[in-house]
């Protein structure tokens, strides 16, 4: 396993192509923002009205008989297909909430047709309620972002900041616009994903910031080309960090979507998702932001008018 | 020259660690409160609307409703339920138990429980509040059937009233229901009266504790109800635990092969981190849900981090031709700065999400917060004493010890 950073920076530099990193970036998120307005969101049972029936059925059943039962006790409301899962498990959702006494019925049907192991487990939120969980989720997301922002810029510099709020927004609207073009579900846990992954991107950016603030006490930095080659150099030293780092997260992380229960497998996905968006963004969008918005201030110090001497 | 007295200081270290997590971890564990996804349970969250237009709903009325609303589970044989008043007018109910009846618990909590007396136009002459404290008792009619006495504070009025409508039916209402309808026979002097109503004996000492503990002071209105199998419960549990399991062997078994000597010695500071993670929820009381255990293996995710940034930099120390020593120096000093900003940053995500979060994101929150504080400790400063030991015993001179090839290292 030989490594050495000099080399690898040499094969290729990452900041020098770091256009067609923004263009790869800029591609996804166009689809995925397409897709967030022409398809939306697939929103759990969390964020709107409606009814989550888990049924543990606990020996083989026919998903058709399940909705034959459902079908008698509720003719008039919409229900999607019941899917079986699991060890002799089935969900199915309803489009408005349906009281216990209903429910009590069809477990009572279920169970003198399958027996008395017959359990159920069910969801039911106000809209009302979602909709405020789903405001709540928006503003700590924001704040966490803004005390991030704050956290860095004052133990870094201002241009750094920016950098890892951008990169931090990038890997949060990732996962989002993946969930609405797999139309997975999203529920209450992929909030707590999505905030996981804000701390989780931003100790990779750091992580990688560190290194080319150490670097630039040692290196010069004045020109344009020195600053790429300086970046270029702690991308490739911290990279085998990065990497394994994340698949360390990333193994568990599957861990839990293979083997895992049903009800945290969409956070493992989000999860998943965020992490190899989070730790891309660390080192081909966050350091990259930096080096450009850098480039630029460096540029306009050198054309600004030399400050007159008394 | 070999040092054995400190390999052997770090035998007994680790060998003690060791005892102690194999007698210890399974009582721990069973010690941990378990949320209502893992245990089986239901969630029920109120809000609070004022009884007449001239109550405001306040701090004050909620934890008095809220303390009501704990009496009322109470009664029904429920024991430590965690009931929350949620700013501005809520009140969350939460019954991790199997054994609960959640259709009778949340039938009692929806009570009202107002007591009135009215005459035969229903206007109401008398309510609960004018009973005495602790005044309903359950009693026996000549059948030995179970009946309610209700005893008045005041026994003049009961006399008022009782002589004002001498001869006429008095409805005793509980709510809008009427219970009993007796005709005043005579004029009642003593000050107490009998609510009668084919109770059973259960029923009757039901109905005295709910007027006993008092009427409901302001208005419930069920907003949402969340109720779990126990069943699919321990199912989840289990599944996810073994998903934990595989996915910790995975990591333990990577650091090993890619790091060697420190590997090793992150597995021991990963089990003990593991240990204490347990022994911490224990002691805080706090309450283990399903997204908490996904943040608690994400936590052993972030610790590993904390030893790959070390290990890596005593790698590259190494191979830029340091003395293993001063190559573990240098490392454990640079990197420190790297994993507290990491660390901090982490801590700032979850501090905002426990303070904003609803109650299964706090969960989340509060565990990633104590997992991260944890592994500060465990996974760099006890792991740099573990590894500063043993290579100070001067056996593992050998840059094979710390997965470094003697071909990688430059001269200097």
């Amino acid at each position: 396993m030989s490594y050495r950073a000099p080399e690898y920076a040499a094969r290729f530099n990452i900041v020098k192509n770091r256009k067609k990193f923004y263009l790869t970036s800029l591609i996804i998120l166009v689809l995925g923002l397409l897709s967030m307005l022409t398809l939306g969101l697939n929103l759990g049972v969390d964020f709107k009205a409606g009814t989550r029936l888990d049924l543990y059925i606990g020996k083989e059943f026919e998903a058709a008989d399940v909705e034959a039962i459902i079908k008698k006790h509720l003719p008039d409301t919409n229900f999607t297909a019941v899917t079986p899962y699991g060890n002799f498990q089935a969900y199915t959702r309803f489009d408005q909430t349906i009281p216990a006494d209903k429910l009590n019925e069809i477990q009572q049907d279920l169970a003198a047709k399958y027996g008395d192991q017959v359990t159920r487990q069910e969801s039911t939120v106000d809209p009302i309620i979602a909709q405020e969980l789903m405001r709540k989720a928006g503003i700590a997301i924001l704040l966490a972002a803004v005390g991030i922002g704050i956290y860095v810029a004052v133990r870094f510099q201002y241009l750094v900041g920016i950098a890892c709020v951008v990169a931090l927004l990038h890997d949060v609207f990732i996962p989002i616009a993946l969930f609405s073009l797999f139309r997975l579900e999203v529920d209450l846990t992929f909030i707590a994903a999505i905030l996981t992954i804000v701390g989780y991107s931003l100790n990779d950016t750091i992580v990688i910031f560190d290194r080319i603030r150490e670097n630039m006490r040692t290196m010069k930095h004045k020109t344009v080309e020195d600053l790429e080659h300086l970046v270029n150099l702690s991308l490739w030293q911290t990279m085998r960090r990065s990497v394994f780092t994340v698949l360390t997260v990333l193994v568990t992380a599957l861990a839990i979507v293979l083997l895992g229960s049903e009800g945290i497998r969409n956070f493992s996905l989000a999860l998943i998702f965020g992490l190899v968006s989070g730790s891309y963004s660390s080192i081909f969008i966050a350091a990259q932001v930096w080096v450009s918005l850098k480039e630029r201030e460096m540029k306009k110090k050198r054309f600004a008018p030399e400050p007159k001497k008394e | 020259m070999v040092k054995w007295s400190r390999l052997f200081l770090f035998v007994i270290v680790v060998g003690v660690l060791a005892v102690l997590m194999t007698t210890t971890t399974g009582k721990v564990a069973n010690n941990i409160t378990l949320g209502l996804d893992l245990k089986g349970g239901f969630e029920i969250l109120y809000t609070v609307e004022p009884l007449n237009e001239g109550q405001k709903v306040n701090l004050e009325l909620l934890k008095a409703t809220a303390e009501m609303v704990e009496k009322r589970v109470n009664i029904g044989g429920v024991t430590e339920p965690e009931v929350n008043v949620e700013m501005p007018d809520r009140i969350r109910v939460r019954i991790a138990s199997q054994d609960a009846d959640q259709t009778k618990l949340r039938e009692l909590i929806g009570k009202p429980a107002v007591l009135t007396f009215r005459d035969k136009d229903g206007n109401i002459l008398m309510s609960g509040s004018d009973l005495e404290p602790g005044g309903a008792a359950v009693g026996y009619d000549q059948l030995q059937r179970p009946l309610v006495t209700v005893k008045f504070s005041d026994s003049k009025l009961l006399e008022k009233v009782t002589r004002e409508h001498l001869g006429e039916p008095m409805g005793i209402y509980l709510d809008d229901t009427l219970q009993t309808n007796p005709v005043i026979q005579s004029v009642i002097t003593e000050g107490s009266a009998q609510i009668t109503g084919n109770y059973t004996q259960e029923e009757a000492q039901e109905l005295a504790d709910l007027l006993n503990s008092g009427a409901m002071p302001a208005k419930l209105v069920e907003k949402q109800v969340t109720s779990v199998g126990a069943t699919l419960g321990t199912m989840s549990l289990q599944k996810t635990l073994n998903a934990g399991y595989v996915g910790g062997a995975l990591i333990f078994l990577f650091m090993l092969v890619v790091y060697r000597l420190p590997g090793f010695v992150a597995n021991i500071t990963l089990a003990s981190f593991i240990y204490l993670s347990l022994l911490f929820l224990d002691w805080m009381d706090a309450t283990l849900t399903l997204p908490g255990i996904a943040g608690f293996i994400l936590g052993i995710g972030m610790a590993v981090d904390a030893n790959i940034i070390t290990y890596e930099r005593i790698q590259e120390e190494i191979r830029a031709g340091k003395t293993i020593l001063s190559a573990y120096r240098a490392g454990e000093k640079r990197s420190l700065v790297t994993i507290l900003d990491a660390q901090i940053t982490t801590l700032i995500a979850a501090a905002v999400l426990f303070y904003f979060g609803t109650s299964s994101i706090q969960g989340f929150a509060l565990i990633t917060v104590l997992t991260t504080i944890l592994s500060i400790f465990t996974n760099v400063f006890f792991a740099r004493a573990l590894l500063g030991l043993l290579i100070r015993t001067n056996l593992f001179n050998k840059p094979f010890w710390f997965g470094v090839k003697e071909s990688e290292i430059s001269e200097l």
